[in-house]
């Protein structure tokens, strides 16, 4: 008894206090790849390169359509590598989680060249598109589970990456129990499903199941990019893809494996604590 | 040198079509038609070989057949053996083994769900990979495409055997867990606290894995192992990568031998720091998973600092590993594992302060040695109950024949063991880093890329921090996969928590799951 005493004094507190204090990233972390797309002269071997196929390039028309999908991305870097020109470059940032699946994804036209390669970019968006009304979370539900949130974590098929982090959410360096939020062991308790993928056949029963006994109004959101997409496994005869096949998903939050603050910054994105940084305005 | 399965040829010429050793030390011994039974008893009885895994592989647009393939050890020769017998696509059956030798009774039954090849005389033929209810397909075929789409899952999974008795009934636990945990179904059968008899189903995380790997280039297919099981990202990504080298004969550069090692020494401290402390925590101790949980932060920060990734994602790569370190990566090794050694030595010491802890721990969830070995169990699991295996001894890769380092081995089975395991080689597993940091070889961290050749088969084995992985490779052209099969050391120790919890209450069933820390995801994948 003495010895856990003097151990916990001589510790004192090891709470980081993300998002208050900016977290402490290693130089070499890895976060999303950003891309230049004025300077991006070939897509083809990042696409190439990328092992989940988050990079597309479609030429159709005399144009080529590149898109970026950040819900598949698993941050390997590959892409920057692959692009000889600089134009792909690895950042640090993980603030991603957004609340439309289609503010994870950038679109830039290029106009093709007969010998393959591509020059004069038209345009850059984020896919277009009304907001779907009921879509973002209401500011009811922020005030009726802002203060203190239940989260039911439904693992559908996932690789246990994510889990990891998950669980280190509880550790008292990340500590989620201070903003009241707490993991639950029964959906019936639960406000939130944090939900990773990808879903399998074998899982897509358990997890329809898992939400209809979760109380409303209740917020799920999908983790990884399996959880978002299906990730490296995709669809397959075991595999559906992501949760929003599903079920109905309110937050996205991208990574492979999301560390835990990427993860706190998309349960506070659904409680509507911190703002939505990922979303990508016409570039021209 | 003459090997000892040379010999085989002579001893059994009936059954032996020939031997070959395409990769050094990998040795193939063809056999004449399905029946690897005689052999098989031959090995296990007087060479006293082990049986370390069996799987199976759809040769017939190639060439006409089906292979099983039975892949053995034994102690004291760091050379593999694997019998290859071909199966006839018009009579696709072999005889069963899971009779004599209860270690293959999933492994044959996956094969059975899979290839759709029946295991003649197997005792309990009923499905395990495949769930009851899906429909009659065999997807490792290559008749069978991966984006077949199936109708949606309805109706029974399995049928659990009936349990009678006055006051006897059952609980069943899953899919979804009450903890941050991998989906699986648990149905015990309790006479009041005890548990009588617990059935498992597994495979609900199956995606379809072994598949994907034969539709995907080489280069995509690394990122794919490393979710395997996620928690051994690093194991099952270099186990991967060390069975291409082997089919294509890269050579690792000295330089990229010792990171590999490094950096499968960090996986296994972190997670047994995690599992470390979810232990205590089952019993109560939240304390001790607090301060595991801060340790387990400092090293994935190291990890971070050497790879990019808290989890090792993203490193190694075929030929070596992505990125070299600097200097100062080097020196926060050795700054990081100073702290990490005291902390470690401090959650020892109030782990053992707590006789509480030691009472809920010591004679639980006992796997007995006997049982040990008949199951075939592998890694702390197996350590704990008697089984003195351990791949980076007895089969050294990477830098492991260049750093010192002992296993540890307990008789008692319990939970307590499986502990002390993990706590002892959370020691040795400091020391190695340490060693191998010192003595960190100059050179390339990569050997160059080159194109890897047509159908080579090869297989590589990593000691991960749960146990033994076998990765096994057949390469195809344009530099694609014919072939991968994945065996995760879970897929050979549920059978251990069916035995541990016998008689236990179903209140130190989570201790004792946790204390094997099985990965659904590896098992399903």
């Amino acid at each position: 008894m003495f010895k856990i005493l003097q151990k916990t004094l001589s510790v004192g507190s090891a709470t980081a206090g993300y998002p208050r204090v900016a977290p402490h990233l290693a130089e070499q972390f890895r976060g999303c790849p950003e891309f230049d797309f004025d300077l991006w002269s070939d897509a083809r071997p990042a696409a190439d390169a990328c092992p989940t196929g988050a990079i597309a390039v479609r030429d159709c028309d005399g144009l080529r359509q590149v898109s970026v999908d950040y819900g598949r991305c698993i941050f390997c870097g590959e892409c920057a590598e692959a692009s000889g020109d600089g134009a792909v470059r690895m950042t640090r940032q993980f603030e991603l989680a957004a609340t439309d699946r289609r503010d994870l994804v950038l679109t830039a036209e290029y106009t093709l060249h007969p010998d393959g390669s591509h020059a004069g970019l038209q345009t850059t968006t984020s896919d277009p598109g009304a907001e779907e009304p009921g879509k973002r979370i209401e500011a009811a539900i922020h005030n009726l589970l802002g203060r203190s949130l239940s989260i039911r974590q439904v693992d559908a098929g996932s690789c246990n990456g994510c889990e990891q982090e998950i669980v280190a959410l509880n550790n008292p360096v990340h500590d989620i129990e201070r903003f009241g939020i707490h993991f639950v062991a029964s959906p019936r308790h639960a406000d939130m499903l944090l939900v990773t993928g990808p879903v399998t056949r074998n899982m897509e029963l358990a997890l329809r199941k898992t939400w209809a006994a979760t109380p409303d109004p209740k917020v799920v959101v999908a983790v990884g990019a399996c959880g978002i997409s299906g990730g490296i496994f995709g669809t397959n005869y075991a595999s559906l893809g992501g949760v929003d096949a599903v079920i109905p998903v309110d937050v996205y939050v991208p990574g492979c494996p999301p560390r835990p603050e990427a993860l706190l910054y998309g349960i506070l994105l659904a409680l509507g604590q911190v703002r939505q940084r990922m979303s990508f305005h016409p570039h021209r | 040198m003459t090997s000892p399965w040379k010999e085989l040829r002579e001893r059994f010429p009936e059954q032996v079509r020939s031997v070959a050793e395409p990769v050094s030390g990998q040795f193939t011994v063809l056999l004449n038609g399905p029946d690897a039974t005689a052999i098989v008893r031959h090995l296990l009885a007087e060479r006293q070989a082990r049986l370390v895994t069996v799987f199976a592989e759809d040769r017939v647009n190639a060439e006409g057949v089906f292979y099983n393939y039975y892949l053995f050890d034994r102690p004291g020769d760091p050379a593999w053996v694997m019998l290859k017998a071909p199966i006839p696509a018009d009579h696709p059956a072999f005889p069963s083994l899971a009779a004599e030798l209860p270690a293959v009774n999933w492994q044959e039954r996956e094969i059975q769900d899979w290839f759709g090849l029946e295991a003649t005389g197997h005792p309990n033929p009923r499905r395990v990979a495949l769930h009851d209810n899906w429909p009659d397909v065999h997807p490792l075929r290559k008749s069978f495409p991966l984006d077949t789409v199936l109708a949606p899952f309805e109706g029974e999974r399995h049928v659990y055997r009936p349990t009678h008795g006055e006051g006897v009934f059952h609980i069943p636990v899953g899919p979804v867990h009450a903890g941050i945990i991998e989906p699986g179904h648990f149905d015990f059968a309790v006479a009041g606290e005890p548990i009588l008899y617990l059935q498992l189903r597994m495979f609900y995380t199956h995606k379809g894995t072994e598949k994907l790997f034969e539709n995907i280039p080489i280069h995509r297919a690394v990122f794919l192992a490393e979710s395997i099981s996620g928690d051994s990202a690093f194991s099952h990504g270099t186990a991967f990568c060390q069975a291409i080298e082997q089919a294509a004969g890269i050579e690792v550069p000295a330089r990229a031998q010792f990171l590999r090692a490094i950096l499968l020494e960090l996986e296994r401290i972190a997670n047994h720091f995690s599992d470390t402390g979810a232990i205590a925590n089952d019993v109560g101790f939240v304390i001790a998973n607090a301060h595991a949980g801060r340790v387990r932060e400092m090293v994935v920060g190291l990890n971070e600092m050497l790879t990019g990734s808290r989890v090792l994602r993203g490193m190694v790569a075929i030929g070596g590993v992505r990125r070299d370190w600097q200097r100062a990566q080097v020196e926060a090794i050795e700054n990081t594992l100073e702290v990490v050694e005291r902390e470690y030595r401090d959650l020892v010491a109030i782990l053992q302060s707590s006789n509480s802890t030691r009472e809920r721990l010591e004679h639980t969830g006992i796997l007995r040695p006997d049982k040990a070995l008949m199951l075939g169990i592998v890694g702390v699991a197996g350590r704990a109950s008697g089984v003195d295996l351990d791949l980076r001894r007895d089969h050294p890769y990477e830098a492991y024949r260049h750093l010192p380092f002992s296993v540890p081995v307990y008789q008692a089975g319990d939970v307590r063991h499986r502990l002390q395991v993990r706590i002892d080689e959370v020691g040795e597993s400091i020391q190695m880093i340490r060693a191998a940091a010192a003595h960190l070889p100059d050179g390339p961290h990569r050997a160059p890329a080159q194109p890897i050749p047509p159908d080579r088969c090869a297989l590589s084995a990593v000691e991960g921090w749960r146990g033994e992985i076998v990765h096994w490779v057949r390469t195809g052209d344009g530099n694609r996969l014919e072939r991968c099969k994945v065996k995760d050391p879970s897929i050979n120790n549920w059978p251990a928590i069916v035995e541990a919890v016998e008689g236990n209450i179903v209140a130190d069933f989570p201790v004792i799951n946790k204390s094997f820390n099985l990965s659904y995801s590896g098992t399903d994948r």
